[in-house]
């Protein structure tokens, strides 16, 4: 740690389904953690990532943790750079207003050129 | 026979081998992840369209609503619940599960 105090740029990157597999809420859990911090925190959805934030989980019916709430509170821990890939969104037939949270729209490109950007990348 | 799929389609390629295998007069019930190919707009739904001229589909709803895609079926897509999950299971003599 060289860099004592320095802020580092760590990007989320989240390309799975919701409930089927724990990587979606592990992510969560871990960007909630994180915040404590300090840092400048990007969280980028891709692939089926995106259907995490697809508004109007329900998750009564299969006994597991609705987390979804959880990404209306990141605004609270000043988590605000939340970035949905465009062709990911189209091609299952999604848009913006189908999202749980406000987001950015990104191409496939651009979120190629900010993950270059970063200090640490954190995949799930 | 009846087939269970519970991946994404968009994910990996359980759904693409089901369909490829299943026999014409079967069963499929998508779970889990699996549901994502009973929702309109999705790369799947045309070729869940195309199986369901010789597949009955069937999804099962609680998955659905989990993932906020309830409102999103295909239509002729049938929903069960669990009881229903287990009727189907019972009516057919095999199942295989796309895993």
């Amino acid at each position: 740690m060289s860099e004592h105090g320095a802020i580092k740029k760590f990007m989320y990157v989240n390309r799975k389904a919701p409930h089927g597999t724990i990587y979606a809420l592990e992510s969560l859990e871990v960007v909630l953690i994180a915040a404590a911090f300090d840092q400048d925190v990007t969280l980028a959805f891709l692939d089926d990532g995106v259907y995490q934030l697809k508004k109007g989980h329900q998750t009564k019916g299969i006994e597991l943790k609705n987390f979804q709430p959880t990404y209306r509170a990141l605004e609270d821990y000043d988590i605000t750079k939340l970035y949905v890939e465009k062709e990911s969104l189209e091609s299952r037939g999604l848009t913006a207003d189908d999202m749980c949270v406000p987001v950015e729209v990104k191409s496939r490109a651009d979120l190629g050129r900010m993950m270059e950007e970063q200090d640490v990348l954190l995949s799930f | 026979m009846l087939h269970i799929v519970n991946k994404s389609p968009t994910e990996r390629n359980a759904f693409d081998s089901c369909l490829a295998t299943a026999q014409p007069g079967g069963a499929i019930l998508l779970i889990e992840d699996g549901v994502y190919a009973a929702t309109r707009g999705g790369p799947a739904e045309s070729r869940l369209r195309t199986a369901m001229t010789k597949l009955e589909i069937y999804a099962l709803a609680p998955d659905l609503e989990a993932r906020g895609m309830a409102s999103a079926v295909t239509e002729g897509v049938k929903l069960v619940d669990y009881g229903g999950f287990v009727d189907l299971v019972t009516k057919h003599d095999t199942c295989q599960s796309w895993l």
